[in-house]
């Protein structure tokens, strides 16, 4: 086994571990951390497969920004533990081999019909300048469109935060007697 | 070169860099209580040693040895993991600073650096955007009210001056056409007229420089910038419960993000490891040893490193504290906005 599949499937132990042990703990703040720990795991595939940019992208902006909200919220809410529901038995009994079985279809049906070789290790051009290349010629107005798509929906957020409009008098709005 | 001298090379500079990088703690510790103590008219550490010069042995001795309290009522693993987190995030990001060119040892070129990663800038700043969980967490699992307050105050502060942090580098980037450190070092050599070095903080990117290092003070939760352990408001913020080596930790992790800051406001704005003097032509005709000459580049990186923790001790002998709305409103509308504008007007620049 070459170092390159081990690191592999090292990375993607830690990524599956994480991703189960999201479900299974009870406490919000544990399962967060979960999910960086699947995110850092994922940066680590990125790498092996040579796209670095991606995985210090994915490291910068889903591991060390977006989930910084995600667990400043939950401490600003100080969510306690979640109650464990029994469950009920039809779900046991169908629900996980279905999961199986759906996951088994996807990845067959990937495997067989996509019509794409396995990437090789360190296979992607995916240094910063490649990266740039293609988005800012190729792909510019997928690329542009999205940026606005963003702007907007930051916009959104902001109108929706603000304060509410007041009367010009100074005093809040229909508070005239 | 053969695959044994590369590792045995890479964990002796790993090595020896923590134990420099300890010592630099240790000692920039000891600098600052004497720096501020003459500030103040008094006389810092005198006591233990020469100067005070033992005074962070003693330091680390009474860490060591004080009671470790855990506090009953704490969410136990991540209080215990926190202070790892913040000193392990904080020791990682010096891996991929350069300090100096590469030097010939035993027919083996050695660079100084303990791994060139191409994307050398954007894993220190993934790094330090993962040191926000030591102390978010640190806050959180502390069960205590300050503790929160300071935890929180830590992440929303380094979230949103990261982004100014971030930008204010790009401009750098655009001027030197690579995220490898060295590259961008490389890409500042020579001087102009003669007699000024064209490092690029001499090179248009003077306001960049200074967004660069009001971000890197709020990122590393240093005066003026030091709300999430405001004293007077907080007890000491997101440590309020932690004691001995614990705390130690994460004293040790904020000094140790001040020289990963020092070292790369260094690298990004002051040429690196590369001598205002140009003296190298000179020493070498003069027949210098070459020992002389291979040492230089590095004390001419540490000499500047040693400038910015000056400075940061400085500012911090003289500045008071931000309010808190002072603090997010100074970084959203004026540094951030700045930083856009010096970046808009590097790229103008240079595509003309």
């Amino acid at each position: 086994m070459s170092i390159h599949l081990i690191l592999f499937l090292a990375f993607g132990a830690v990524c599956v571990a994480g991703a189960v042990n999201l479900l299974a703990q009870t406490h919000p703040i544990s399962s967060a951390l979960s999910l960086i720990a699947v995110m850092a795991a994922l940066a680590g595939e990125y790498l092996l497969l040579g796209a670095e940019f991606v995985a210090a992208v994915q490291v910068i902006v889903y591991a060390g920004a977006i989930m910084v909200l995600f667990v400043f919220t939950i401490m600003l809410l100080n969510a306690g533990e979640e109650e464990r529901a029994k469950g009920s038995r039809v779900a046991t009994l169908f629900g996980i081999p279905g999961v199986l079985l759906g996951s088994i279809l996807v990845a067959w049906v990937l495997l067989r019909h996509s019509g794409t070789e396995a990437v090789a290790a360190g296979g992607l051009p995916g240094d910063p300048k490649t990266i740039g290349q293609l988005l800012f010629h190729e792909f510019l107005l997928p690329f542009e469109i999205t940026s606005v798509l963003i702007l907007i929906a930051i916009m959104g957020a902001v109108v929706l935060a603000s304060k509410p409009p007041t009367s010009p008098a100074g005093g809040p709005a229909g508070k005239v007697d | 070169m053969p695959i044994w001298v590369y590792i045995l090379s890479s964990v002796v500079k790993s090595g020896l860099l923590l134990f420099v990088l300890l010592t630099a703690v240790a000692y920039t510790v000891w600098l600052e209580r004497k720096v501020v103590g003459h500030m103040q008219n008094r006389w810092g550490p005198t006591r233990v040693g020469p100067f005070g010069l033992l005074q962070p042995a003693a330091d680390g001795i009474k860490f060591l040895f004080k009671e470790d309290l855990t506090p009953p009522h704490v969410y136990k693993p991540l209080f215990l993991a926190a202070p790892l987190i913040a000193v392990v995030f904080a020791l990682t990001s010096i891996s991929v600073i350069p300090f100096g060119n590469s030097i010939m040892i035993g027919g083996y070129s050695i660079p100084l650096q303990v791994t060139d990663v191409n994307i050398g800038l954007l894993l220190i700043l993934g790094v330090t955007s993962m040191g926000v969980y030591g102390v978010a967490l640190a806050g959180w699992s502390s069960n205590n009210k300050y503790s929160l307050l300071g935890g929180l105050r830590a992440s929303a502060q380094m979230v949103s001056y990261e982004i100014s942090l971030g930008l204010s580098l790009v401009g750098v980037l655009i001027m030197s056409g690579s995220l490898s450190l060295r590259e961008i070092v490389d890409s500042q050599g020579g001087h102009f007229w003669g007699f000024i070095p064209r490092w690029n903080i001499f090179h248009g990117q003077l306001i960049g420089f200074f967004c660069y290092l009001i971000a890197a003070y709020a990122e590393t939760n240093r005066i003026p910038f030091d709300l999430p352990e405001a004293e007077t408001e907080l007890v000491a913020g997101y440590h309020t419960e932690y004691s001995a080596m614990k705390f130690a930790m994460f004293f040790m992790a904020e000094y140790a993000n001040m020289i990963t800051v020092a070292c790369l406001a260094t690298l990004m704005f002051f040429g690196g490891w590369l001598s205002p003097l140009n003296e190298g032509p000179w020493l070498q005709a003069h027949g210098a040893p070459d020992l002389i000459i291979a040492i230089l580049p590095v004390f001419w990186f540490a000499a500047k490193v040693f400038v910015f923790l000056f400075i940061y001790i400085w500012v911090r002998g003289t500045l008071p504290r931000f309010r808190y709305d002072q603090l997010m409103s100074f970084g959203w509308k004026f540094l951030l906005p700045l930083s856009l504008m010096n970046l808009i007007a590097t790229a103008i620049a240079v595509a003309w």
